[in-house]
């Protein structure tokens, strides 16, 4: 995807966070990172653990603050983006509300925006399509195996069409067959949607076979180390790409960046 | 949802085990030749309950009465705080783990403490033994249900820019509903029993403790029996209501829990 000129969807600036600072407990978890994601990509943030990924994912998200630095979601500061439910989030768990049918989980954004309950059904039957769970509308939660739950987080996550989805992990449970599959659901979600995509793993697979640009951050404090631009062609990714000679190289490149890392941390301790 | 057959066949095992204890219970005093005094036969219970019948409902009704409001008092006080602590969470730290600890004191021991306060004839008396007995469970439990609320779903919730009034009632409320009904199911028979163990400290005695220890100083144990057979049916009535609002209002549980 060539650079435009538009706006970015996110920018970050500068952005630094100290947890319990002043303190023996004191974790500088990040540490002037300077990012920009273009609308409708695909960012992955890779890392080791401590890394700081979920950490950068919740300043963008605001719900940490950063000690220092500048976080615009959509030219607003994220405190405002929040405010005007600008993104949508799923987590490795899926988090659903288990007194509430599958629907209802997927409707909840929905009711807090308060569309009216004849469009908020019309939504959920929508988003179930999406997902492929529509005869799972009634089901509750606990009645679905792990992969399903995860596919209904999403949907709750896209329900309300926000033009920025924010995941932590959320294949980070799942078996690797019910993962790979699930990849290419979230990868046809996002093309059918046009969806910006901010994807914390660390997978490096993953990273490699779902991103537009793999992030990679060093640990403690966490720093942008290199940015792996991928790109496999013309053509939807799907299971044959992760057969393809590109992806194998890509692969290779994000695991180097991730070994650099670790053994530069490794001398700082 | 469980099948109505499935039901029934949960039912019968203990019904017939009962059943079979009685027997053997009526065989046992009748052959061995024990003295009614010692144990009535089932059947001189059954007996009793027939005889002493006007007296029996109306200690039953009264006992129940005071049972039955001091529990509701008890569970509304229990719930009212326990919301309160978890809007405020300072209060939350220091007053859950006095109650706790108050929790497992012998709270019926305060019995003819409150007689003194509210005087031995007022109904309040009673009624504040089942209330401290019982609040102290429905707090501590609804509580920890306000609070234990999954990370993951606040954290959602907050990305939706909800407000903390909106997360408590959408979240943190129904995640404390299985808390709140299972303290209501402990909470149910205990307060007959301190209702009743109240009344043994003295007071009105047109009541089934002063009616079981009355009928037990005349040697007439049948009737004593009789009482606890009625004592026990309120527990066992005020148990299935908490059963039965446990059903309807987290009817989610029949499913495993998550993680």
């Amino acid at each position: 995807m060539p650079e435009s000129s538009t706006q970015p969807a996110i920018q970050l600036k500068g952005i630094s966070k100290i947890f319990n600072a002043g303190t023996d407990k004191e974790v500088r978890a990040l540490e002037a990172i300077d990012l920009d994601i273009q609308p409708g990509q695909f960012i992955s943030l890779i890392g080791p653990s401590g890394c700081g990924k979920s950490t950068l994912l919740r300043v963008i998200g605001d719900l940490i603050e950063s000690t220092a630095g500048e976080t615009k979601v959509f030219g607003k500061p994220a405190h405002q983006a929040r405010l005007d439910r600008d993104y949508g989030m799923a987590f490795q768990k899926a988090g659903l509300f288990g007194w509430r049918t599958v629907a209802a989980n997927i409707e909840l954004p929905l009711e807090l925006m308060g569309w009216d309950k004849t469009a908020r059904k019309a939504k959920s039957a929508e988003m179930l399509d999406l997902v492929k769970l529509s005869d799972f509308g009634k089901h509750r939660p606990w009645q679905l195996s792990g992969g399903m739950q995860q596919r209904v987080a999403i949907a709750r996550a896209l329900s309300f069409s926000p033009q920025l989805l924010l995941m932590d992990e959320p294949f980070g449970a799942l078996d690797e067959m019910t993962r790979e599959h699930m990849q290419l659901e979230l990868l046809r979600i996002h093309r059918e949607t046009g969806t910006t995509v901010v994807f914390v793993t660390h997978s490096i697979p993953e990273a490699a076979f779902l991103s537009d640009r793999v992030v990679v951050l060093s640990p403690r404090p966490g720093r942008v180390h290199s940015v792996i631009e991928v790109d496999y062609g013309p053509g939807d990714r799907s299971d044959e790409t992760r057969q393809m000679p590109e992806f194998f190289k890509k692969t290779t490149e994000v695991r180097e960046a991730l070994r650099a890392v670790e053994v530069a941390a490794g001398e700082t301790l | 949802m469980t099948s109505l057959a499935s039901r029934l066949g949960s039912v019968w095992p203990p019904l017939v085990t009962g059943a079979l204890i009685l027997g053997v219970w009526e065989a046992l005093v009748a052959g061995l030749g024990i003295q009614e005094f010692v144990l009535p036969k089932p059947s001189s219970i059954v007996q009793a309950v027939g005889t002493e019948w006007e007296g029996l409902r109306t200690a039953g009704i009264e006992t129940g009465t005071i049972a039955v409001t001091g529990l509701i008092l008890g569970v509304v006080g229990g719930l009212i705080l326990a919301l309160v602590v978890t809007r405020f969470g300072w209060l939350s730290d220091s007053l859950t783990p006095m109650a706790v600890a108050v929790n497992a004191t012998p709270i019926i021991a305060l019995a003819p403490i409150f007689n003194a306060w509210f005087g031995l004839t007022d109904d309040r008396s009673n009624q504040a033994v089942v209330v401290a007995v019982v609040f102290f469970p429905v707090f501590i439990n609804t509580a920890k249900g306000l609070s234990s609320v999954d990370p993951d779903q606040i954290e959602l919730m907050r990305s939706l820019a909800a407000s903390e009034r909106t997360i408590l009632t959408r979240v943190r409320i129904p995640s404390a509903v299985p808390f709140f009904v299972t303290s209501l199911r402990l909470a149910a028979p205990l307060s007959v029993i301190a209702a009743i163990v109240a009344e043994y400290f003295g007071g009105p005695t047109n009541r089934l403790g002063p009616f079981i220890t009355q009928n037990a100083s005349f040697a007439r144990y049948d009737n004593a029996w009789a009482a606890i057979v009625i004592a026990s049916a309120i527990g066992l009535a005020l148990f299935a209501v908490a059963l039965l609002i446990e059903r309807l209002a987290a009817p989610w549980r029949d499913g495993p829990t998550e993680g």
